[in-house]
């Protein structure tokens, strides 16, 4: 028992070994350590969801997981998504939609509907809405974010049912 | 906005988590979903000298279907609750509030166990655990004790957990198909705690009374609390116009930045009337 702990992780497929506090989260440990610095810092308690990382195909608030949990873990963030070519369609959704303005919520916002759309392709407004409830846009471009979604879907499952 | 230092222990059984918990009395804290204590940490409210990672003790986790008994492990997320075909068949109440926690990436996280033993009063689950009639399974060194839900929630934020024990699992009784349930709440946001919640059961007969209801508030008191004068009225003549009067009795909720008592005690008076729509529907 330490107040500095061993990791080893993946992150965005590449290992990483690390010691880190073990007051670390692991948002910082990623934008100081390792500077990727997509992944935002907003309100550090879990409310704004600015932080959202994908760690081991789950979404989590990156400011409410410590990196000494993230030992033998699969982290993927904005930049690892972007490089893949995962979220492209989303991301080319947000430009078309202007669904971001000062751009701050934005990577959050990506990581959460990117993992809305692959576990339901053909999320109505609604759900949509519902899901990102958890991720505050703070030029409350609400709308547009909701459009660039729903326009995300269109492209990569098809027009709409309804 | 960052925790004061603490030590960290991964947990490799259950024994060295009793072990660190002995030596290190109330200067330890266990680490579980860490969706309420790590925001806590963050804000500096918690100070633990040692933090104790039971995430690695995969036996505490799991849904089981034992008799007429769902046993659902203490470090089981969210997430697969929401996810369980066993929840969604026999335990449709928590089924239904398990959306309601919070936001997807919170409920990859929090964990069943940690929401009851942290007792938040504002939560879902430990409504739902009375609601249910479920029984808490704490376990310390000495092996496990089983607490009914109603005699669990003692205070704001306290339980009957005593120093050394840990919640193992809650084991839920199997709702029969004809016993009705809903929970329902009304907050700011899709997913902040609710400003008043209802976990609502009752069992539905055919000339549509309402028997043996179940109605338990949240966010309205230091734990969860049940609406024994409301339950009563409901069963009886005077309807849901009568237990919603009745709740004047059972509720004594705070003023706080919502609003003043009045205020949660109408929206609770909102709840009922549309929970017993519902059970009724």
């Amino acid at each position: 028992m330490d107040r500095f702990v061993a990791i080893r992780l993946t992150v965005n497929g590449e290992p990483v070994e690390a010691r880190v506090d073990a007051r670390l989260h692991l948002v910082d440990f990623l934008r100081e350590q390792l500077d990727l610095t997509g992944s935002h810092v907003g309100c550090e308690h879990g409310v704004c969801g600015a932080c959202t990382i994908r760690v081991n195909g789950e979404i989590v608030r990156g400011c409410l997981m410590l990196a000494a949990q993230c030992d033998g873990a699969e982290v993927w963030t904005i930049e690892g998504l972007t490089e893949t070519g995962e979220i492209a369609a989303l991301q080319e959704a947000f430009v078309a939609r202007n669904a971001l303005q000062c751009g701050f919520c934005t990577p959050g916002m990506l990581v959460a509907a990117a993992e809305l759309l692959r576990r339901e392709p053909r999320p109505s407004r609604e759900r949509i809405r519902d899901w990102l409830g958890g991720n505050y846009c703070r030029c409350t471009g609400y709308h547009a974010i909701v459009d660039a979604v729903e326009q995300a879907a269109a492209a990569l499952h098809g027009a709409p049912a309804e | 906005m960052k925790p004061a230092p603490f030590a960290y222990l991964r947990a490799r059984s259950l024994a060295e988590a009793f072990d660190a918990l002995d030596r290190h009395g109330e200067e330890a804290r266990l680490l579980a979903g860490g969706q309420s204590l790590i925001p806590a940490l963050n804000l500096r409210l918690a100070t633990p000298a040692v933090l104790v990672d039971i995430n690695g003790l995969a036996g505490l986790a799991g849904i089981a279907l034992q008799g007429g008994v769902v046993r659902i492990g203490a470090l089981t997320r969210h997430a697969a609750l929401e996810a369980s075909e066993i929840v969604a068949r026999h335990l449709p109440l928590l089924a239904e509030a398990v959306p309601q926690i919070a936001h997807p990436a919170i409920r990859s996280r929090g964990t069943l166990g940690g929401s009851i033993a942290l007792a938040d009063p504002a939560a879902e689950l430990p409504a739902c655990a009375l609601a249910l009639d479920a029984t808490i399974v704490a376990m310390g060194r000495a092996g496990e004790r089983r607490i009914a839900a109603r005699d669990f929630f003692r205070g704001l934020y306290q339980t009957d957990l005593q120093p050394g024990e840990l919640v193992a699992a809650v084991e839920f009784p199997v709702q029969p198909p004809e016993r009705r349930g809903c929970v329902l709440e009304l907050a700011r946001r899709q997913g902040d705690y609710a400003i008043v919640g209802l976990a609502a059961a009752a069992t539905v007969q055919g000339d549509g009374a309402l028997r043996d209801p179940r109605l338990v508030f949240f966010g309205v008191g230091p734990t969860p609390v049940r609406a024994a004068a409301a339950e009563a009225a409901l069963a009886g003549a005077g309807g849901v116009a009568a237990a919603q009067a009745a709740l004047e009795r059972d509720l004594d909720p705070p003023a706080d930045l919502h609003g003043p008592p009045q205020f949660r005690r109408h929206l609770a008076r909102v709840l009922l009337g549309r929970a017993a729509a519902r059970l009724l529907g």
